[in-house]
């Protein structure tokens, strides 16, 4: 039962995180794009409750912008007005879904304030908006390809499994290939045969062919397993003898059983492939500017000055950790659930 | 020895299917090295054409491909065209570069998961067992990109480590003993990314090996005859739980170059990841090609050693031929 209750919580978790993810432009309180000139590697904007006098505020609120002429010491920050925190605010346009537009966000400040929850980067841009808006893409681009991934593995696993003979041959050979090769170097080099200018929608589909076609054998072994041993049930010879057709069979009998392991299998290649999306574009193969995505967010660290300087920019890379523990645990219990679970 | 022969002839396949395939896909690309010249107004399309058939760029595929096939017998594997050069000696360094760091890696890893393997397996159940699974999943939660990250921060920040590059400035003018000891601090930091990277799947790996055998009834009967557990684990628990680690330690290898790949680019460790990727924006086809087959044979030739030691440590391997 503990292992049904770690589905339970992991999967809840992970559907209210996609959902932040969806409507990324309500809980961003900023566009990915906007640009704030003025506020180049901003830190986390620190959020207080008291103000500089000893009186305590309902509403948190954060400190106004300094003239930065002046840059004031710490001291003077007291005669920098107050800014309180609000909820459903208007500001920047966005589109709910691709179709509804909105312009109201969870929180912000008013203008000429700003609130920088992860600090804002080179452009002044807010990290934690690229952040959710970065998760569009890379989330759904691990999404994608694991599926793309699991439906070449159906298709390859089912046909070798239940034919068998030459054809069976045939694929498990060629799965090995892509087993026996370091996948990263694989990735890198269907990747070396895309073009490299090319629009960043055009570049986004690729990345999630690319990847997906990579990954097909092993969910294609596992399959081809779990449809060898379905194959040879008594339900199914039976039903054969009553003269189902090889395509009833599929349908009904053998793929059904194969569930457990496809769902385990996109649950463990999504953070995978999430990962890889991140790699790609981190090394600058990936999609690039204005989309950021999770690795777009990641690469302006490989410049030594600003890892040095700006903790703040290796946030992203420290969120990721939790949201992959969460799916982890989501595909241990879904492996101990349907081991445990007789098919 | 048919069976090694058989794995050989296995192997052998695997390179050449790598390369067909690896060599197609490159082949698919629209646009090559010479695209960027031709959209420059100065130099004249007849110049292009002229590079283009002079790197037998305009063949089609079969014919360059047994081009490649014959350099590879030359032992130059083709040439790259933004250095001009033939891609081997440009490989060759790399590569010494890349296998010193994850031979050395790939050694400090197995060395540190086995005995860690077999304490956990050992003292299963206890706090010890509880506290060492914490840390190897949580380890392996962590992306080897922030990991890599993280190391770079660290150097960044103290100053302890250089932050890339294997060798310093003056290497050349140090004793030997300086040497040694400049390349041991180029060599820390990206060898302790690839040991933590690689290290928790081979700790959980060894641990759940050992506990399957300490589970069978000969360790059992063993343990009632009064033999030292100490003497069980080591002597008579190990040999049988090394056959699948044995298959691991190939596939290990694998994960060990993907990983190496990223912490080569990440902490400017000057082995083929780099060159890869550079290769890669260029477009120089024969670089990355040479790069995927190097990587290749690493990978085919770790597993034929993963096989060669299965055969001498797994007498069922050798009697299966006999019958």
């Amino acid at each position: 039962m503990t292992h049904h209750r770690k589905l339970v919580w992991s999967a809840a978790v992970l559907a209210a995180f996609s959902c932040v993810i969806l409507f990324a432009g309500f809980f961003a309180p900023y566009d990915f794009a906007a640009q704030d000139r003025d506020t180049p590697f901003a830190p986390p904007t620190a959020i207080h409750f008291m103000d500089a006098s000893g009186r305590l505020h309902v509403r948190p609120f954060v400190y106004g912008p300094r003239d930065s002429a002046q840059t004031p010491p710490i001291a003077e920050a007291a005669s920098v007005q107050p800014y309180p925190l609000r909820w459903f605010v208007p500001g920047a346009p966005y589109k709910i879904a691709g179709v509804f537009t909105s312009r109201t966000h969870l929180f912000g400040v008013a203008q000429p304030a700003r609130i920088f929850l992860m600090g804002s980067d080179a452009y002044g841009r807010d990290q934690f908006s690229r952040f959710l808006y970065g998760g569009q893409i890379s989330l759904l681009a691990g999404l994608i390809a694991a599926i793309l991934s699991v439906s070449i593995g159906i298709l390859a696993g089912g046909i070798a499994g239940y034919y068998g003979g030459w054809l069976d041959e045939i694929l498990m050979r060629g799965g090995e290939l892509f087993l026996a090769l370091p996948w990263l170097y694989l990735l890198f080099a269907m990747r070396a045969a895309l073009p490299l200018h090319i629009s960043q929608w055009q570049v986004f589909l690729l990345l999630i062919s690319v990847m997906g076609l990579i990954g097909w054998a092993r969910p294609a072994r596992l399959i081809r397993g779990v449809v060898l041993s379905a194959k040879e049930r008594n339900f199914v010879l039976a039903a054969r003898g009553f003269g189902a057709s090889d395509a009833y069979l599929l349908r009904r009998h053998v793929l059904p059983q194969t569930y457990a392991v496809l769902l385990t299998q996109i649950t463990l290649l999504v953070p995978q492939y999430v990962l890889a999306e991140v790699t790609l574009t981190f090394l600058g193969l990936g999609v690039g500017e204005p989309m950021p995505s999770w690795g777009a967010l990641l690469s302006s660290l490989q410049q030594y000055s600003v890892l040095s300087s700006y903790w703040w920019m290796f946030l992203p890379a420290l969120l990721l950790i939790p949201l992959f523990v969460v799916f982890y645990a989501a595909a241990d219990a879904l492996q101990e659930l349907h081991k445990s679970v007789p098919l | 020895m048919r069976y090694l022969a058989q794995r050989l002839l296995h192997s052998i396949l695997l390179l050449l299917g790598v390369s067909i395939f690896s060599f197609a896909i490159l082949q698919l690309a629209p646009g090559d090295f010479f695209t960027p010249l031709s959209v420059n107004p100065q130099i004249s399309a007849h110049t292009v054409a002229t590079l283009r058939s002079q790197y037998g760029l305009d063949k089609p595929f079969p014919i360059r491909y047994e081009h490649w096939l014959h350099s590879v017998f030359r032992g130059d594997l083709g040439v790259s065209f933004a250095y001009g050069t033939p891609v081997a000696p440009l490989l060759a360094v790399r590569a010494r570069n890349t296998l010193l760091l994850t031979g050395l890696s790939l050694f400090l890893a197995w060395m540190l998961a086995i005995p860690f393997g077999i304490w956990t397996a050992a003292r299963r159940g206890k706090w010890s067992d509880r506290a060492g699974g914490i840390v190897t999943s949580s380890l392996l939660t962590i992306p080897d990109l922030v990991l890599f990250l993280a190391l770079l921060l660290v150097a960044v920040r103290t100053g302890w480590f250089p932050t890339g590059g294997m060798m310093s400035p003056g290497f050349d003018d140090l004793s030997i003993g300086g040497k040694v000891q400049d390349l041991a601090t180029h060599l820390f930091l990206p060898c302790l990314g690839l040991v933590l990277a690689t290290l928790p799947p081979l700790v959980r790996h060894v641990r759940s090996a050992m506990i399957e055998v300490l589970e069978a009834p000969f360790v059992r009967a063993a343990r009632a005859h009064g033999i030292p557990e100490r003497r069980i684990l080591l002597r008579y628990a190990l040999p049988v739980a090394a056959n699948p680690l044995i298959t691991l330690f190939g596939y290990s290898i694998a994960g060990m170059l993907s990983a190496s790949l990223l912490v080569e680019v990440v902490l400017s460790w000057p082995g083929v990841g780099p060159l890869l990727v550079d290769a890669i924006l260029a477009k120089d086809v024969y670089v990355v090609v040479g790069a995927v087959m190097l990587s290749s044979v690493f990978l085919v030739a770790g597993n034929l050693v993963a096989d060669a030691l299965l055969f001498a440590t797994d007498p069922r391997i050798r009697t299966e031929q006999i019958n």
